[in-house]
């Protein structure tokens, strides 16, 4: 199963870091061994199977392979800290939004993105871990998310950039999770994709508000689209022939299209787009080959997306700080509400005690 | 910028699509081409939206009602104070003590916003300004937001006693002004005090928690009503432009807000066996925000809240 | 057994979140949250779950409250109304033509 000796691949250097978007990627405890010798399966594996061949779902207590289960735990826990951590460079731009309607609208999609974690942590407790344990993982740093997060965002532009370009490559990846084999996070996904529906849609309109705008507005746009492209390319993960791990989540239906369908798919969206905008997608390489049906493109720089992921990237340490110490900072608050429930619920009982 | 200047919005509906056309592919074997239809599996739309009317700007005040001078202060006032809060508020995402809550300060910012935006942009209408001329290109003693709304964050104990009182002030405010003789300041009202309703409940809830939590959730809640209350007397001020307009109906006197306001307070602090400061740490802030004096926390809160549009005069965003 | 996902070992519970997205609906079950008691897990419901306006009314229900069948039990449970066509309508065709039946 290994088809090259690439350290990436190995478990804990596996390209997981694209969480939002290559989560599927990332997610595999060890590579899957399809080449076990061949047994009997038990009759839970059989049903299991049965169900997966039928396309139907896998549900939180049926049986499930380990490797299922813990595929399933990375990945959904992966895709909710993505979340988590997504909200920091854009909140980084709240405070000072440039007009009262995009603070409004800025804030909400944060917002969405808070609630969006927490329907995908609820997904993933139901295969059996607290999201306590989860949070610890994060903010000890042994959990991933999607590097694309470890970027910063230092102009009002990467607000459109990340909004057209991330959220857009996520949503292609997010789509076909609707239809993930696993029913609770399948059905986390429905309700996030519907409610995303407007996030790419408002960082485009940015974009194309600054490309109709003044000479330093243009250029903060192209400036933004041009950092923010090849890392939003990454988030679909490796090519096809170094993703060894594709394979048994597509077979287990919690993947459905390969990491370069995706990929292609998402620059066929993006080129007309960029069109409309007036903005220049920096890749000089890309351009229709009618013959393969698909876009020729450069080659993407994987070594930065590995620096990245290594926690060499510009604000890894940033992202997990500010997660941590508001988790830390906010504990006596989690604590004091926690107290406050159980007083109150000695009260209730030494009432009822009182009238019985 | 969009529709919304340009008169009332017009109740839309879309259909949203982006790239959200594969939803029903089927089952994919990998060489099936994602635009294959229908899978064995619920297909999943994105639901037509009938968009609501935005509250913001035009949306209230879009049926051409130009302020006169006096209720274009007012409502400069009562817009600042929202601004100013939601401002405060938008700190804390990223920030809170619960992802859970986050969400919960999140949707209390955004119904803030939604207030200061209805009431800028009909304060602007007496001068010609839009919400964002008011929002980013006044500089601080032109700002009318009381000191309360200006204090800092502080911890999660200091901003929940800040929204007790901003909160349990501004229902009282609100329900008062449905009745305004002013159809505008009357109709945001209206729909404002619904919101500030489920804003009271949230700190009230809060309060309870922090003050009958652990020791040391009550002393820090302690700790944060003290150094609060000093800014509650001047959200009960009258003035020679409040008596004017209370006078006309406009407007309502803040003094008369103060009995159902302590009320308030004295059944939560009831509740939550708290007590106002006494002693040596009871002090009254002498105020002036309606007049433009702010204390020392406003001014970089507006550096950053205004940076970006003040480096570019004129542009549209 | 409780729905899954309760452990027991958090400092806040689970509760299980049904929303009534209009009038004349049941419940349907949408997710779950985290909350230190019932009152604040209504709320937070109200601010997770309906900030689209999607729901008109809400419960909450801690997760260790709600008792689920045993899905290793299936078959017992589930397949005995297997050979029972005459509960449905459409196993009566005698009557097909007849008006108001």
């Amino acid at each position: 199963m290994f088809p090259r000796g690439d350290q990436r691949l190995e478990d804990d250097r596996a390209p997981t870091g694209v969480g939002t978007a290559n989560t599927q990627e990332s997610t595999m405890t060890s590579p899957a061994d399809l080449s076990v010798v061949e047994r009997e399966p038990s009759p839970e594996e059989a049903q299991f199977d049965d169900l997966i061949a039928a396309d139907s779902r896998i549900e939180p207590r049926d049986w499930m392979p380990d490797a299922y289960r813990k595929t399933l735990i990375r990945q959904i826990s992966q895709h909710a800290h993505s979340e988590i951590i997504g909200m920091q460079p854009e909140s980084n731009w709240i405070t000072r939004a440039p007009s009262l309607k995009r603070k409004a609208i800025l804030m909400a999609k944060v917002q969405d993105e808070a609630g969006h974690g927490l329907y995908l942590y609820s997904a993933a407790q139901t295969l059996g871990i607290t999201r306590d344990e989860m949070m610890d993982q994060l903010i000890e740093g042994r959990a991933r998310y999607s590097s694309i997060f470890n970027y910063p965002t230092p102009t009002w532009a990467d607000m459109g950039a990340i909004g057209w370009l991330v959220d857009g490559a996520a949503i292609c990846n997010q789509v076909p999770l609707c239809r993930a084999s696993y029913g609770p996070y399948g059905r986390a996904m429905v309700r996030i994709c519907k409610e995303e529906s407007f996030h790419q849609r408002q960082g485009f309109e940015i974009l194309l508000e600054l490309m109709q705008g003044s000479d330093a507005q243009k250029r903060m746009a192209q400036d933004a689209v041009d950092r923010w492209y090849w890392p939003a390319l990454q988030m679909f993960g490796p090519p096809d022939d170094q993703s060894p791990n594709s394979a048994q989540s597509m077979a287990w239906n919690i993947k459905r299209f390969s990491n370069d369908e995706l990929r292609q798919r998402f620059v066929g969206m993006l080129v007309p787009q960029a069109e409309v905008m007036g903005v220049t997608l920096p890749d000089p390489n890309l351009r229709w080959n009618e013959e393969r049906q698909a876009y020729d493109m450069s080659e993407i720089d994987w070594t930065e997306f590995e620096e990245v992921l290594a926690g060499r990237g510009p604000a890894n340490a940033e992202r997990i700080r500010r997660r941590r110490e508001a988790h830390e900072e906010g504990a006596w608050v989690r604590e004091a509400a926690a107290e406050y429930a159980r007083k109150q619920a000695e009260r209730r009982l030494a009432a009822s005690g009182a009238v019985a | 910028m969009s529709a919304e200047t340009g008169g009332r919005v017009a109740s839309a509906s879309e259909r949203i699509e982006t790239s959200h056309q594969d939803l029903d592919t089927p089952p994919s074997s990998a060489t099936r081409s994602p635009d294959d239809a229908h899978g064995a599996h619920g297909s999943v739309t994105v639901d037509e939206v009938a968009l609501a009317e935005e509250l913001a700007g035009a949306g209230i005040t879009g049926a051409g009602r130009v302020a006169d001078a006096d209720a274009a202060e007012y409502a400069l006032r009562l817009g600042d104070d929202a601004l100013v809060l939601a401002q405060q508020l938008g700190m804390w995402i990223t920030r809170a003590p619960e992802l859970e809550e986050d969400v919960a300060l999140g949707n209390i910012g955004l119904d803030l916003i939604g207030h200061a935006r209805s009431l800028l942009h009909y304060a602007g209408t007496a001068t010609g300004r839009s919400e964002d001329d008011l929002a980013y290109w006044r500089d601080e003693p032109e700002f009318r937001n009381a000191w309360l709304f200006e204090q800092p964050n502080g911890d999660f104990a200091h901003t929940i006693a800040r929204q007790l009182v901003a909160s349990l002030y501004l229902y009282e405010l609100y329900g008062a002004l449905e009745t305004s003789t002013d159809a505008t300041i009357a109709a945001i009202a209206a729909k404002s005090v619904k919101e500030v309703d489920y804003h009271r409940d949230h700190a009230v809830q809060w309060v309870l928690r922090l003050a009958g939590g652990t020791d040391e959730s009550r002393r820090r809640m302690i700790v944060a009503v003290t150094d609060t209350w000093p800014y509650v007397d001047e959200l009960f001020d009258d003035d020679a432009l409040v008596e004017r307009l209370a006078a006309d109906g406009v407007a309502v006197l803040p003094s008369t807000l103060r009995p159902a306001f302590e009320a308030a307070v004295d059944a939560v602090f009831a509740e939550a066996q708290l007590e106002r400061p006494t002693g040596r740490t009871a002090f009254t802030a002498s105020g002036g925000g309606r007049e433009g004096r702010h204390t020392e926390h406003l001014g970089p809160l507006l550096a950053e809240m205004q940076v970006l549009a003040r480096q570019h005069p004129g542009a549209s965003w | 057994m409780s729905t899954p996902g309760e452990m027991g070992t958090e400092a806040w519970p689970l509760w299980e979140v049904f929303v009534r997205a209009n009038r004349g609906l049941s419940h349907v079950h949408v997710g779950s949250l985290h909350a230190p008691d019932p009152d604040m897990a209504v709320r937070n419901a109200r601010d997770l779950y309906t900030r689209r306006n999607e729901g008109v009314s809400i419960w909450v229900v801690p997760a260790e409250a709600i008792t689920t069948s045993d899905p290793d039990a299936k078959g017992a449970f589930f397949e005995s109304p297997a050979g029972k066509n005459y509960r449905h309508a459409v196993y009566y065709t005698k009557s097909e033509g007849v008006k108001h039946l």
